[in-house]
């Protein structure tokens, strides 16, 4: 119910608030009444129901994945 | 152009080897642990996601997961759906709501089958169909029947707010979000539920902010991670629960940090407060009334509200489960869905006996359906 799918802005619409949004290869137009900050093509957004929710905080990702890559990396040197 | 690509949002989230490195990490640490850890997960993707990726038997022993009410269609008592349907039955009405709420059974039968007898039933996937439909049919009644967390309210009051500007006479709505603060509330407020930790839900936490939650934490000394849906989110919320537990620590914490701010989409909230409204008082299935517990539509929009329009078809009667239905205690970690005696008998995922079953993200559907899966 509550699923969200991240997703990248590719074409903005301003004129009825929507953007064009690819979902890993599917693109669809999506409502962004919701997003009150500036929104960019490039942008990763997540996806609820036809609508934007918020944009993803792109460096908190990286910041997620590095922590991971860190992690795995210890586990495998304890392993050696 | 970003660094980042799209699939490392997906395929990052769920790598095999972070999975298994965050495990390893999690059960070198779980023997210090002074009572077993039960974590509650208050949303209904974590549970599918829990039971769906088998996490909850890769875990240690001491370490379990209790299944919340985290699950909107789940919670959803007969007498709404009963509702939905009483309306769906109305002559020029087109019924729309969101696709999961459709299969769920009321007292005698759902929207589904109410649909195949004759009525114009339709799921939508974005609410936003709902003016549309109203536009092109302007001599029938559309009627949103509004469903979901606080993921979906900000959707709903856009919907109000289209309706009223576009002046719309012909769309309507039933609104029946339910919120996530005052469910944990009462699942907790008896002290009987054993429950010592909560993940936070990843996408109502997106709209409220998880600052939502910092009186769960000083009400009950639990601590609660907000964790986003993905196995590798669950399972490093789950560390750093187990962290907290160590250094004997009860804070509200965001593993979701990708999308989920302390203060959260705070221009959507700003929709909600316009167009929507605490009900006094709600009725969840299983848990029974709940106290502000839901949203309906506001006061000031009462040309737009179904359930003002039509008070004098709506069936009122307060509509249980059957006894045999243990749903209550699961919520509150006292039973486990293979302790009640229906579950996968009487009561399976074509014909649920108890809200727990009726849809794919809540505990006895969950576990009817992963029960054995081992990651």
């Amino acid at each position: 119910m509550c699923l969200s799918i991240p997703s990248q802005v590719v074409e903005l619409h301003p004129e009825d608030t929507t953007a064009t949004v690819d979902t890993m290869g599917v693109t669809r137009r999506v409502s962004t009444h919701l997003i009150s900050e500036p929104l960019n093509v490039g942008d990763y957004v997540l996806i609820h129901v036809g609508f934007a929710m918020n944009k993803i905080d792109e460096e908190a990702a990286k910041e997620s994945l590095e922590l991971y890559k860190e992690i795995v990396e210890k586990m495998e040197a304890e392993d050696v | 152009m970003s660094d980042l690509a799209l699939k490392d949002l997906y395929q990052g989230f769920r790598d095999p080897e972070t999975i298994k490195a965050l495990l390893k990490q999690i059960a070198d640490k779980a023997p210090g642990l002074k009572e077993p850890l039960k974590i509650m997960e208050v949303c209904g993707g974590h549970t599918h996601s829990i039971m769906k990726y088998g996490i909850h038997q890769a875990l240690p022993d001491n370490i379990e997961f209790i299944h919340g009410p985290g699950c909107p269609v789940c919670v959803m008592p007969k007498e709404r759906i009963d509702q939905a349907i009483a309306l769906a039955q109305q002559p020029d009405v087109i019924l729309t709501t969101l696709g999961d709420m459709i299969r769920v059974p009321g007292s005698k039968s759902s929207l589904a089958q109410a649909r195949a007898q004759g009525a114009d039933v339709r799921p939508l996937y974005d609410p936003m169909d709902a003016v549309k439909l109203a536009q092109e049919n302007p001599d029938k009644t559309v009627i949103y029947f509004a469903i979901g967390f606080e993921t979906t309210t900000p959707m709903t009051a856009v919907l109000v707010q289209m309706a009223d500007q576009l002046g719309l006479t012909n769309l309507l709505l039933h609104v029946n979000h339910v919120l996530v603060p005052p469910a944990v509330h009462a699942v907790m407020a008896d002290g009987q539920a054993k429950v010592n930790a909560f993940i936070g839900p990843s996408h109502v936490s997106v709209i409220t902010g998880a600052k939502v939650y910092q009186p769960i934490v000083d009400a009950y000394q639990t601590p609660v991670v907000v964790s986003g849906f993905e196995p590798v989110d669950v399972l490093e919320a789950v560390l750093m629960l187990v962290e907290q537990k160590l250094a004997d620590k009860a804070e509200l914490e965001i593993q979701y940090t990708r999308a989920v701010t302390i203060d959260g989409n705070t221009g959507a909230q700003a929709m909600v407060d316009k167009y929507l409204a605490v009900r006094p008082e709600f009725r969840w299935r299983g848990l029974g009334n709940i106290p502000n517990s839901a949203l309906g539509l506001s006061p000031d929009y009462p040309h737009l509200n179904a359930e003002i329009k039509f008070k004098d078809i709506l069936p009122s009667e307060e509509l249980d489960d059957h006894k045999a239905c243990m749903c209550g205690d699961i919520l509150k970690g006292l039973a486990k869905p293979t302790d009640c005696k229906v579950f996968g008998r009487g009561c399976t995922p074509q014909t649920p006996m108890g809200s727990c079953m009726v849809s794919s993200e809540g505990a006895c559907h969950a576990h009817f359906k992963y029960g054995e899966v081992i990651l």
